[in-house]
């Protein structure tokens, strides 16, 4: 049996900052939440299952939040589940509600997906050393760094690259009213200019730590007719890989490659260049923009970084990335993931503001987590899926 | 000998929870000795106040002060209480519904032993004399009749958030291979296992296979010596760091090993680091030596030509 058409027809998000020390957790979900079914026209009443995703429970320091969460969600008396793929989690959670939709088992579901970073500390969280290792883990930035340089010494690339995606997408968030940073100004020589801080990445060439939260209200067809501008679900994949195993390629990690072919596939694409419109690609340190678009096959490998260097990564370019600022302009993790997929409807429901790419019909959501070794990524589009 | 090496590990963090407006009236209601509950859109009233109504899923805004007075509706006795609970004898842990409200609050009753206290027993609030606006700030006590006037409280202006100091105590296991790993080199030996399908050495070695799924059971030693394939070079200092930066964290690809080793570069200036360096061991004096790969204090250069870059680049 098929799937039966989904598709997005509420998209919240939270403004998001370093520390939204005037919310709970349940505040913050609810924020978004109340944004996105609003966009829907609908009410918590009329919604049949919750899903919750949310990176690791010690950067917040509440063990299953999902529960003490229920009840402020609308939870009650409905199914609600949490799903965790680490930072990629945003991106699984919108796909586990989708399916839940394209299944035929609910026509109306609501999914959020947060995260409080002011309440911990991320570098420490992931950081606990483990007995009898080497103490040399130096948060996310420590681990991704030497895959960075990896690529560097693959590729060829110039070393400013990651500077121009860093000052694209503070620029584009500038056009986000709902991004963390706002920084005025910032130019690939202003982030070459930035302190070095996990060798080859400098400071503005990473993601901010953020509060915030996204939520996306995904129906079935009957339910989305009746939606002035649905952005209807051409396609889900999620693939994951060990964290480590004997010569894993963590630049261009093979989960990646096959979650990104199969996509194309059932999303009846051909030419991601040509065909994509926008993407919403989860990018934390710069280096991985060029990264990921060899890894998702806009580019051959080794090339990517020739399409963030002509420009064509930008608002105006061939294929335009992170319209909305990316995850280096607002980093949640549980809900980064999630903001990339709603960002991507927002593009196809012509949505998206000032950051909107005119006459955008499909596009591309992107996430990934842990080492590198999950991958979630979906394509929506204005018309309703032919195959 | 155990087959496992073991360790123990802590957790712990003060965790800043901002509590948002709803919870921050209750705590900032027990800071001033005075419990706050709120209305429900169903005409019940419950404390502490919910953040959102069950039914219409709106904020809670009705809010009412209640008495300091209610009646145990059930109860359990903690005989033997542990650290972070709110006293260091026997107490009892209650459900106990304020007068006036409508659903029972969970706290501590402070009374000697169970035959102190019963369902149905009327109890009265015990205000702490400093209070900063937490759940701590109050516990119950049997009602004598009398109330007794708290202290006034210190603090102003509303209560946004609260510090909550978690700690878990873990033991760490390494697995019986790990373990095999760590031994070895507390005799100062580097030992990896082989994969018997796909032939690539893991070093550390470990229970299975993560491609094939079997278990690598071939043991071999490797060579303190190899190559570094990539690194970074850490400059930001964190919380819980164990090695004061700036210093460079390299992958070492062993000789003879299929996967790098993370460790420590020194005895070269950071600027000339580069992949395809050569590197040793250095261990540490024999005396310091235990079952962890802190044997080996770092690695340093051998100054031998660098490997070539085919000999590597698989591995980044």
């Amino acid at each position: 049996m098929g799937k039966t058409p989904a598709a997005v027809i509420g998209v919240g998000q939270t403004h998001h900052r370093a520390k939204r020390e005037d919310v709970s957790m349940a505040g913050l979900c609810r924020e978004a939440m109340d944004r996105a079914l609003e966009d829907a026209g609908m009410t918590l009443d009329e919604i049949d299952t919750i899903v919750v995703g949310k990176a690791p429970d010690l950067f917040e320091g509440v063990m299953m939040p999902e529960l003490y969460l229920a009840e402020a969600l609308g939870a009650a008396g409905k199914p609600l589940l949490r799903v965790h793929t680490a930072g990629s989690v945003g991106g699984s959670t919108a796909i586990v509600a989708a399916s839940l939709v394209q299944s035929g088992v609910h026509k109306k579901v609501l999914t959020v997906a947060f995260e409080k970073q002011s309440e911990s500390n991320a570098m420490w969280a992931l950081s606990v050393p483990v007995p009898f290792v080497m103490p040399v883990h130096a948060g996310a930035g420590g681990y991704f760094a030497p895959h960075v340089r990896s690529y560097i010494r693959r590729s060829g690339a110039p070393t400013h690259i990651g500077a121009i995606v860093a000052a694209k997408d503070r620029t584009n968030a500038l056009k986000n009213p709902y991004a963390h940073l706002h920084n005025e100004g910032t130019t690939v020589e202003s982030v070459l200019a930035s302190q070095m801080l996990w060798d080859p990445i400098r400071y503005d060439e990473t993601c901010p730590s953020s509060d915030g939260a996204c939520a996306l209200v995904i129906a079935a067809e009957d339910v989305a007719a009746a939606s002035p501008n649905p952005a209807w679900i051409h396609g889900t994949v999620m693939r994951s890989e060990p964290t480590t195993a004997a010569e894993r390629d963590q630049v261009n990690p093979q989960a990646g490659r096959d979650a990104a072919a199969a996509l194309w596939k059932q999303a009846g694409i051909t030419s991601p260049i040509d065909e994509i419109d926008a993407a919403e690609i989860y990018v934390p340190f710069s280096w991985f923009e060029p990264m990921w678009l060899e890894n998702l096959g806009f580019a051959a490998e080794g090339e990517g970084w020739k399409l963030t260097e002509a420009g064509e990564t930008a608002m105006t370019g061939r294929i335009p990335v992170n319209c909305s600022g990316g995850v280096l302009s607002s980093n949640p993790i549980g809900a980064s993931g999630m903001l990339r997929f709603g960002e991507a409807a927002l593009q196809v429901r012509g949505a998206a503001g000032e950051h909107q790419v005119d006459g955008a019909r499909k596009a591309l959501g992107h996430a990934y987590g842990g080492g590198s070794q999950f991958f979630a990524m979906w394509v929506v589009g204005a018309d309703k899926p032919t195959n | 000998m155990s087959r496992t090496l073991s360790a123990p590990v802590t957790v712990s963090f003060d965790y800043t929870r901002s509590v948002g407006p709803v919870i921050g009236r209750f705590l900032t209601g027990l800071r001033d000795a005075q419990f706050v509950g709120a209305r429900l859109s169903d005409g019940r009233v419950v404390v502490p106040p919910p953040e959102y109504d069950p039914v219409t899923h709106r904020a809670t805004a009705d809010f009412v002060e209640v008495a300091e007075t209610g009646t145990v509706t059930s109860w359990t006795w903690v005989s033997e209480p542990v650290a972070g609970q709110p006293f260091d004898r026997p107490f009892a842990f209650a459900l106990v519904t304020l007068d006036g409200t409508d659903a029972p609050l969970l706290h501590a009753v402070d009374v000697a032993s169970p035959d102190e206290i019963n369902t149905g027993m009327r109890v009265r609030a015990r205000w702490a004399a400093e209070r900063t606006g937490a759940i701590t700030d109050v516990v119950f006590v049997p009602d004598t009749g009398t109330a007794t006037a708290p202290p006034p409280a210190a603090g102003e202006g509303d209560v946004t958030g609260i510090v909550t100091p978690v700690s878990l105590d873990y033991t760490y296991a390494a697995s019986p291979e790990e373990s095999a790993f760590f031994r070895g080199l507390a005799e100062g030996r580097i030992i990896a296992q082989r994969c018997p399908k796909c032939q690539k050495v893991y070093v550390p070695p470990r229970p299975a296979c993560p491609v094939d799924g079997v278990p690598t059971v071939e043991e071999i030693e490797l060579p303190d010596t190899g190559t570094v394939t990539t690194f970074c070079i850490v400059n930001v200092p964190f919380l819980g760091q164990k090695i004061t930066p700036p210093y460079v964290s390299a992958y070492i690809l062993l000789d003879g090993a299929d996967i790098a080793l993370q460790h420590l570069i020194l005895d070269i200036p950071v600027e000339e680091i580069r992949m395809g360096l050569r590197v040793k061991a250095v261990w540490k004096p024999r005396e310091e030596w235990g079952t962890t790969i802190e044997n080996i204090s770092h690695f340093a250069p051998t100054g031998e030509p660098d490997a070539d870059y085919d000999t590597y680049k698989h591995h980044l």
